[in-house]
């Protein structure tokens, strides 16, 4: 066997012992109390004592109806949160019946074509009781007026809805890879979103900027850190570009971390990641309210961890993501299942996951105490760490003009691509233990049951979707289709309009058409 | 054989999970191999256009979104139909064992899941273009 790596994911060393000397001077004030700037400890005093995090459930297969069924399983389960997984088609703004769209319907999420799909999705589910979170990014404006149309037919009005659109692009084009327009235009409609939910969706997150598909990308813990946080910048400046005052929208913007293996340093991000946000938005944006420089955040356990040999394993690997998480101070939190290397869960894997997280939350003890790590020599230096390397990566992005710019050119992506490649060959050199696979791999392979989808799901979805169109008010949907082209001319903020396109039962795809002709399609070099 | 082997890594349809994909190039250019990459969103007729003009030996295909039943059948028939039915039709991602048994029956080469080391697929690709 090849020497052991004393270091973390990120490639940090770690030392065999920590002691005060390792702790630099300042700490306190580096800290600061729970619930106070700089929120090193947690945003609030008591944290889990007063309330247990959100365990929100990441869910979505089939058609609306499928997807209904699985909400209300995981409602009555005690789930206290909803949240929606799209399919291909819909994430990239296709129609189940374009060519692209060909064997990707219902497969990774729920297909929505048009209000008729999202009034079935929600179908039972009083909106104004619920919050959600809709993983939705380049059409998240057409899926965002679709929620507001569903609740107003409720008779619930904006202002009553909590939940959150991911509408995070930036790292689309960083990681995750789905889009409509280029980079520039796609911020545009991000910071529509941001605008219209500050004075219209006071309970609503208007964004979640997310370092959980850059970390799933292959970034390491730090790169997730400082280019999460860069795009953040990033919809900060274009807010106050336009003119809005900080403080009217920074309390809506939310984010997301991804949580893999490497305990300590997870749980170090997370510390790191709300101090070095409250101290840009009090000190280099000027943010007045507290509020604002609350990095709120919700967590995933990492998907790319998981194994799809020995998948039982994969119970254990989330079981501490999921503490780190909750050791980390976060708001929500999704455990994947261990089926999901192989398909998506079923409803088995789906409640073990979910069990997971009230048995750490009911169970363990770990909720009594805030922030119990605090003050460890160990975990406050690797803290420090963090964010200094972090701080860095802002640095070089600052000096090449910001996120957007050294997005367009490659800069996240290139890093992100060699991290994994690193990774990859660690693991194939025997560095790095990946159980069941590089080490104590079994023969007999274990088999777990997986969730098919019947591919029936497309042509249906199709039916439907050409139903709609059918039946629609043809004169209505052109007017507000006219409107919103005109709207994508204009500087205008392009929410109402996209909102009287989706009453008129306007399809994704005829929405995202709009945009694609405005303001063209995005095409990534193909680098790596 | 002479030269170097050629092959073409594709993601095909809406997929943008391109890790495993870039990390396969790399493993295969840092083994010799000449790599051409699609880049993402290419439908299977851009993929075998491309195999066309690259006169590739083997054709690496990368789908983790779950379309593989329909995008695999479909590449590997425009092959065929276009004339280079003989090049190697390999690739991987999340794809269910019986899936892959049922695609290797319809003609497909092996395909590989997650955990594999990029060797195997290396050794593989060069084995078969032997």
């Amino acid at each position: 066997m090849p020497a052991p790596l004393f270091e973390t994911l990120s490639g940090i060393p770690v030392q065999p012992l920590y002691t005060p000397e390792d702790v630099k001077p300042g700490l306190e004030e580096r800290l600061g109390k729970p619930g106070q700037f700089p929120f090193t400890r947690g945003l609030h005093p008591e944290m889990y004592r007063t309330r247990v995090w959100t365990m929100r459930q990441f869910a979505g297969f089939g058609t609306a109806e499928h997807t209904n069924q699985r909400f209300h399983y995981l409602l009555a389960q005690g789930m206290t949160g909803l949240s929606t997984a799209f399919d291909m088609p819909t994430l990239m703004g296709y129609d189940p019946d374009h060519a692209m769209a060909l064997g990707e319907v219902g497969r990774e999420g729920v297909a929505i074509s048009t209000l008729e799909d999202m009034e079935i999705l929600f179908r039972g589910i009083p909106l104004d009781q619920v919050t959600t979170s809709m993983t939705i990014n380049a059409p998240a404006i057409v899926l965002l007026a679709m929620y507001v149309a569903v609740a107003e037919e409720q008779g619930i009005p904006p202002e009553k809805l909590g939940g959150t659109v991911q509408a995070d692009m930036l790292k689309e084009f960083i990681a995750q890879k789905e889009w409509i327009c280029p980079p520039r235009p796609s911020v545009k409609i991000c910071v529509d979103m941001i605008e219209w939910c500050a004075e219209h969706m006071p309970k609503w997150n208007s964004i979640s900027i997310s370092g959980y598909h850059i970390r799933e990308a292959g970034a390491t813990a730090v790169q997730e850190l400082a280019f999460t946080i860069a795009d953040g910048i990033g919809y900060v400046e274009e807010c106050i570009k336009r003119g809005m005052d900080v403080d009217a929208f920074a309390q809506r913007l939310s984010f997301f971390w991804d949580v893999h293996n490497d305990f300590f340093e997870e749980i170090a991000k997370f510390r790191a990641g709300r101090r070095i946000w409250a101290k840009l938005m009090r000190d280099r944006f000027q943010a007045k309210n507290p509020r604002s420089w609350m990095l709120r955040t919700h967590a995933q356990t990492a998907g790319v961890s998981l194994t799809a040999q020995q998948p039982l394993n994969n119970v254990a690997r989330v079981a501490i993501q999921a503490l780190a998480a909750v050791l980390g101070g976060t708001q929500s939190l999704h455990t994947n299942s261990m089926d999901e290397t192989l398909a998506l869960p079923t409803e088995e894997a789906a409640t073990v996951a979910l069990r997971t997280q009230q048995i750490i939350a009911h169970e363990t003890g770990v909720t009594n105490v805030v922030d119990p790590f605090g003050g460890s020599y160990f975990l406050e230096a690797l803290t420090d760490r963090m964010e200094e390397e972090a701080m860095e990566y802002l640095r070089r992005i600052d000096a090449m003009g910001g996120i957007i710019q050294a997005v367009e050119q490659g800069f996240p992506q290139k890093e992100i691509a060699d991290s994994a490649y690193r990774f990859q060959m660690q693991v194939e050199e025997g560095r790095r233990t990946i159980v069941g696979v590089n080490r104590f791999g079994g023969e007999e392979e274990v088999s777990i049951p997986v969730l098919k989808i019947d591919p029936e799901i497309e042509r249906r979805q199709i039916e439907r979707v050409r139903a709609v169109r059918a039946r629609r008010d043809a004169a209505r949907w052109e007017r507000a289709m006219g409107d919103l082209r005109d709207a994508c001319m204009s500087d205008k903020n392009l929410v109402p309009f996209v909102l009287d396109a989706v009453r008129a039962y306007a399809t994704l795809g005829e929405i995202s058409d709009v945009f694609r002709e405005a303001y063209g399609v995005y095409r990534e070099p193909a680098v790596f | 054989m002479a030269g170097k082997i050629r092959v073409l890594v594709a993601k095909a349809g809406l997929d943008g999970h391109d890790r495993g994909a870039k990390v396969v190039a790399s493993a295969m250019r840092d083994a010799g191999f000449e790599v051409i990459y699609t880049g993402l969103h290419q439908t299977p007729e851009m993929i075998v256009q491309a195999a066309i003009q690259e006169d590739v030996d083997a054709v690496a295909l990368s789908i983790l979104s779950g379309a593989h039943m329909t995008l695999f059948p479909r590449v590997l028939a425009l092959m065929r139909e276009k004339g280079i039915g003989d090049v190697l039709l390999t690739g991987g991602g999340i794809i269910p064992k019986e899936d892959m048994a049922s695609l290797k029956q319809a003609g497909v080469g092996q395909l590989f899941g997650p955990g594999t080391p990029t060797t195997a697929i290396i050794d593989y690709i060069r084995g078969a273009s032997e």
